[in-house]
């Protein structure tokens, strides 16, 4: 086991009635995003990584050295942290150099090497500025360039985009890409944001609980969710079924679909709410998959509305044009019909 | 702060307050004002220059600023890191040990001068050893004053810095300790200056304390002028023989506790 390079590591950790056991490893050069609702467990995970929570018991080893009887200071692990905690009453370049300087680096030679990390970050000009003088996109710079100069062999990243402002994410997030591509140790990401954890990470880590519900490529995850929050975080709609013979009939619905997949047994079945259709009177037609629905929520969403609809026999989400709603008079507690095209539905094995 | 005070004058209810709380809210302030008047104006302005010029004044308060200023160096090379103990280590009995700083708090300054005797006195459970091993002998010393005030005036050092500890946040601790920080490196380089106001409001505090002991010290330092008689002191001792010397003396200790109230300005009158 002692030649695994990367992260290898088993997570247990027990705090009053939360407990995480989560089996995670990570390449060097690989990028795993941990996604879980709050209280999942993903900032305990990362902390008992860093050493900042004790483990009760698994394992954790970096490139085969075991650290975990080894105190924070002692792993050689570098954190950014949620709100980047740069020390206030140091500089930019300070804060860079503090990790080299703990390591023992003389104060001339830490300096240096904090200049070029800022400049690598693309900061160079304000090496001199207090954390309060920086912008939130900045000051992420800084704590990645502080996190980086310790040469760590595992980052961490503790929802790293979560304080900026939608307008800087875009920009910051493309620029924390290119930086987590050029590192060659493994890295660690926690986010509760779908969107960063699809950009940003090579595989994600979907804990639920304390317990990892799904892992995966992001595309894999994205296009078979395999639990309620996935799917939502995705924007599927997800049901449990038996299929059989090209149907598959719905756990707790009193409802059969047709799909186009040919399985059999347990299985997922997910649509997209774009592919559902809402109808004021029964439509006529081709056979399809067709149910009646109570309307429990209508909600914008950018430039479409996102309807929901009440089950039994299957509460999903629609999405709809603005001007389909006027047409049709959602308002909540309509009764209306609604379809999803087999072609439309992707099964996949549970 | 500005932005709070609109909507807490808000709050105030209108109409006259009831001259059943204002009349005892007026005596209040008169008591504690009327004293601090009365000194200004019965002190001998006309020969006040020559007065404070007097050796022996002088002298007490030279023995004073000296001593005060040993004494907080002294609180704060055992206190702070007491209050750090108390603040950042858990352990057994930690209540009783916060319980046990707070005590010269509360305890009369004379019982605190008793039992420094009882201990450091030449017959004391240390001092006898002191004493006897090294020949050293604190009671009636100008060590013996540093030492009483230190006995009072350390807990307002510990309870402000360890309040400033509790407050600060503990992440840039955890910070500095994934970048390779050992605790003292930890304690050296972040967390001092994080909590620095609270150390510097701890310390003026301890200070000021120090410079009005007088219980403990008269008690365990004795009363000798150039060695152990600080300002509080003189202004005892010059009351029976010289009053308008008091008032001088008194006038003095007044400027030094306003220029330490203005000190601390910011960090507690405009918090009310």
């Amino acid at each position: 086991m002692s030649g695994v390079t990367g992260l290898d590591a088993r997570l247990v950790v027990r705090r009053g009635a939360f407990d995480l056991d989560l089996e995670l490893r990570a390449e060097p050069g690989e990028v795993v995003a941990l996604l879980g609702p709050n209280g999942a467990g993903k900032s305990t995970a990362l902390r008992a990584l860093a050493g900042l929570v004790p483990l009760h018991d698994g394992h954790l080893r970096v490139d085969g050295t075991d650290l975990s009887r080894l105190p924070p200071e002692r792993r050689g692990i570098g954190m950014v942290f949620q709100d980047y905690l740069l020390f206030p009453h140091l500089s930019a370049l300070e804060n860079v150099a503090f990790g080299p300087r703990s390591q023992g680096t003389r104060k001339r030679e830490a300096r240096r090497r904090a200049a070029e990390w800022l400049a690598h970050v693309g900061l160079a000009d304000h090496a001199d500025a207090r954390p309060r003088a920086l912008s939130g996109g900045q000051a992420q710079r800084v704590a990645l360039a502080r996190a980086l100069a310790v040469r760590p062999r595992l980052l961490l990243l503790d929802e790293p985009l979560a304080a900026l402002d939608a307008h800087t994410r875009l920009e910051i997030r493309a620029a924390l890409r290119r930086h987590l591509a050029g590192f060659d140790g493994a890295a660690v990401l926690v986010t509760h944001d779908p969107l960063d954890a699809m950009v940003l990470a090579d595989r994600l880590v979907v804990l639920e609980s304390g317990r990892l519900v799904q892992e995966g490529p992001p595309a894999e995850v994205a296009r078979r969710p395999r639990t309620d929050y996935v799917a939502r975080l995705v924007g599927l709609n997800l049901y449990r079924g038996h299929a059989a013979a090209g149907t598959v009939l719905i756990d707790d619905g009193a409802i059969k679909l047709d799909t186009v997949d040919r399985l059999e047994g347990q299985v997922f079945l997910a649509f997209a709410p774009s592919s559902v259709a809402l109808y004021r009177s029964r439509p006529d037609g081709s056979p399809r998959n067709l149910w009646q629905a109570r309307v429990e929520a209508i909600e914008r969403q950018g430039d479409r509305v996102r309807v929901r609809l009440e089950g039994p026999p299957l509460a999903a989400a629609a999405d709809v044009t603005p001007g389909a709603v006027a047409e049709l008079g959602l308002v909540e507690g309509s009764v209306i019909w609604a379809a999803v095209k087999a072609t439309e539905t992707h099964v996949y094995p549970a | 702060m500005l932005s709070t005070k609109p909507s807490r004058a808000a709050e105030k209810l209108p109409g006259r307050p009831p001259w059943i709380l204002v009349l005892p809210a007026l005596a209040g302030l008169a008591f504690l004002v009327l004293p601090l008047a009365g000194l200004l104006i019965r002190a001998p302005w006309s020969t006040i220059g020559t007065r404070l010029a007097e050796p022996q004044v002088l002298e007490a308060l030279r023995l004073s600023l000296v001593t005060a200023t040993l004494a907080t160096a002294l609180c704060l090379l055992l206190g702070v890191p007491l209050a750090w103990l108390l603040a950042r280590v858990s352990f057994r009995g930690a209540r009783l040990v916060r319980a046990l700083v707070t005590v010269p708090l509360v305890l009369p300054p004379v019982v605190g001068g008793v039992a420094l005797l009882l201990v450091l006195g030449r017959r004391g459970l240390v001092g006898g050893w002191l004493y006897d091993t090294f020949g050293i002998s604190l009671p009636f010393t100008t060590a013996g004053v540093v030492l009483a005030e230190t006995f009072v005036a350390m807990p307002f050092l510990v309870i402000s810095v360890e309040g400033a500890l509790r407050a600060a946040d503990l992440r840039y601790e955890e910070a500095a300790a994934t970048l390779g920080a050992t605790r003292w490196t930890i304690f050296r380089r972040v967390t001092l200056p994080l909590v620095a106001p609270g150390i510097a409001a701890g310390a003026i505090l301890c200070w000021a304390r120090a410079l009005g002991e007088f219980g403990a010290t008269i008690t365990f330092a004795g009363n000798f002028p150039g060695r152990t008689q600080t300002m509080p002191l003189a202004v005892y001792l010059a009351l029976e023989t010289d009053p308008e010397a008091a008032i001088v003396l008194s006038l003095v200790l007044l400027v030094v506790s306003v220029l330490v109230l203005a000190a601390l300005r910011d960090r507690w009158v405009n918090t009310t």
